[in-house]
């Protein structure tokens, strides 16, 4: 009996989890005002993609959707390489400074980025960024919590391996390239999907930093759109669905390197 | 391999991503710092050299201004309502989730999550709808029990609500992973002892889960309360901060008066009053996990 309850409850609230998803997926596919009905209906009735083409063919929301596809893989790259070195040589080397270096990076995890907004904006302004992939790119370059989460792995990795490369006559880059990125591919890729859906989800700066319909990213337009059209929920839905769709995806697919990412995040030192 | 040589590569593995967090993140905290000591303004835009130094003129102008306290009162609202409620959600959904009884865990454990991984700014514009006050599905819910419609999103009184309820929906799903993997690492053989005094299922919870959950429940409350203190996109999309600024957020307010109206110096006063409660919320936080 209680068994029952409980699986009755899990079931209820998932299902009213997921409800927004599914009015939206519903909707997105309904002609003008079939959305705008009480009581909401979740099935559409003719189904039609025309709210995609209006989406795609008069609002050019694929140049928006190339934008976010484009900078979230690019930042990700960088981010990736900058931070694993830098994580690497926190792990395994000696060097002069690393503990105060270490102790200053750790406390300002507290700075909150919107802090940096305005002189940022004004720095890549004045380096002719604003507007462009760079603005988006260069903040995402590495960030403290990346560098630790890479340490907090390669302390793991044993010195014997690293020796053993280093006998065989392997260089120090030999050694990070073929000996430890192999290694710590796990903590990469969780990295990586935190990267690629921080930069396609980000809102508050792409929306300082690009200025120009073209160059916005999906939740920008998105949001610029909802202006217009605030009385188009058929057309809204379909920009939304195209937003969340390719997220979904990625953590579905990675989603195990995703669940890690933030248990090991947890792990204090 | 010597220390020289060592220290050399090192840097070398160092350069790149310090260089840009030296650059792009730790030398605008410090121009932030400076500028809000300035008369930073559109004008200055154009012209650097017409800046001015008008030491703590920002800040005092802060205190004195009614838009900022409506800011701030509007975002602790927020953060002391949103913030437990989304703690409490997320361990209720952990233990049943961690629950022998309960089998298909996987399938559960996603949907909880799912709006985690969301773009915020799409699932808000499908929640302006959703509390639509003629056609919301909301509304149609509360219908089915005899209320009458809500203007949620139109009234002063409950959008800040309206933004709460789907704060905690899109957020509870993270902290649930971490109670799952916190609640999982408390020894089985505890729980045992226990049944064999005869305590209750209660008095486990409260003697064994709770005080065991501590450490991972400061941790959550403080990462909860530092992403709550920053919403933005929320009021943005959903209400524009209105109705009469009753969900004016405080970065919403920053990012007005620094890039809508370029008024840089007095935004930059914001951050730091922004930066320096957030700061304090944190301290406090830590001090409990001590005394615990």
């Amino acid at each position: 009996m209680k068994k029952y309850l409980l699986y009755g409850f899990l079931i209820i609230t998932s299902v009213l989890t997921l409800i927004p998803f599914f009015w939206m997926l519903g909707a997105s596919f309904m002609l003008d005002g079939k959305a705008s009905v009480f009581p909401p209906v979740f099935i559409p009735e003719p189904f039609s993609i025309i709210q995609y083409k209006v989406l795609f063919e008069r609002l050019n929301v694929f140049r928006n959707f190339i934008n976010s596809l484009v900078l979230s893989v690019l930042v990700t790259l960088f981010y990736i390489t900058f931070t694993s070195m830098a994580g690497y040589a926190f792990a395994k080397y000696r060097f002069k400074g690393k503990k105060v270096l270490f102790n200053v990076l750790l406390s300002s995890m507290i700075i909150p980025s919107q802090v940096t907004m305005l002189p940022l904006f004004l720095l890549l302004k004045y380096m002719g960024f604003i507007n462009t992939y760079m603005a988006i790119i260069i903040p995402g370059l590495a960030n403290i919590f990346g560098i630790f989460l890479i340490r907090q792995y390669c302390i793991s990795i044993p010195d014997s391996l690293i020796e053993a490369a280093r006998i065989e006559g392997a260089t120090d880059f030999q050694i990070y390239r073929k000996v430890i990125l192999p290694l710590a591919i796990p903590v990469l890729v969780t990295l990586a999907i935190f990267s690629f859906l921080g930069t396609w989800n980000d809102f508050l700066w792409p929306l300082i930093a690009l200025t120009d319909d073209s160059m916005y990213t999906l939740p920008v337009a998105l949001s610029n759109l909802m202006l217009e059209h605030t009385k188009d929920p058929e057309l809204m839905m379909a920009g939304s669905v195209v937003t969340v769709i390719p997220v979904i995806i990625v953590f579905l697919v990675l989603q195990k390197y995703y669940i890690k990412g933030i248990m090991m995040g947890s792990v204090k030192e | 391999m010597n220390f020289k040589q060592s220290q050399t590569a090192a840097y070398f593995f160092l350069a790149p991503a310090l260089s840009a967090i030296f650059i792009f993140f730790f030398l605008p905290v410090i121009a932030a710092f400076i500028i809000s000591f300035t008369d930073f303004d559109i004008y200055t835009l154009g012209n650097f050299s017409s800046v001015r130094f008008i030491g703590f003129n920002n800040y005092i102008k802060l205190f004195d201004d009614p838009l900022f306290y409506t800011a701030l009162k509007n975002t602790f609202y927020f953060v002391i309502v949103a913030a437990p409620l989304s703690i409490a959600i997320s361990l209720g959904a952990a233990l049943l989730l961690n629950s022998k009884l309960v089998k298909f865990k996987a399938i559960f454990r996603l949907s909880y999550f799912i709006p985690v991984v969301t773009t915020l700014v799409a699932v808000a514009i499908v929640w302006r709808f959703i509390y639509h006050p003629k056609f919301g599905i909301i509304n149609y819910l509360l219908s089915l029990i005899g209320i009458a419609p809500i203007d949620w999103l139109g009234d002063t009184t409950t959008a800040m609500p309206a933004i709460i309820l789907m704060s905690v929906w899109k957020s509870f799903g993270y902290n649930m992973i971490i109670f799952i993997a916190g609640l999982q690492n408390i020894p089985e053989d505890l729980y045992e002892a226990a049944s064999i005094e005869g305590a209750s299922g209660w008095q486990k919870f409260k003697s064994i889960t709770l005080p065991m959950l501590a450490p991972t429940t400061v941790f959550i409350s403080i990462i909860t309360m530092i992403g709550y203190f920053q919403f933005f996109a929320e009021p943005y999309i959903m209400t524009q901060g209105g109705p009469l600024n009753s969900t004016l957020s405080i970065v919403q307010y920053m990012y007005q008066e620094g890039f809508k109206w370029w008024n840089m110096g007095y935004s930059a006063s914001i951050a730091f009053v922004f930066f320096f409660i957030i700061m304090i919320g944190t301290l406090i936080q830590l001090k409990f996990q001590k005394n615990t």
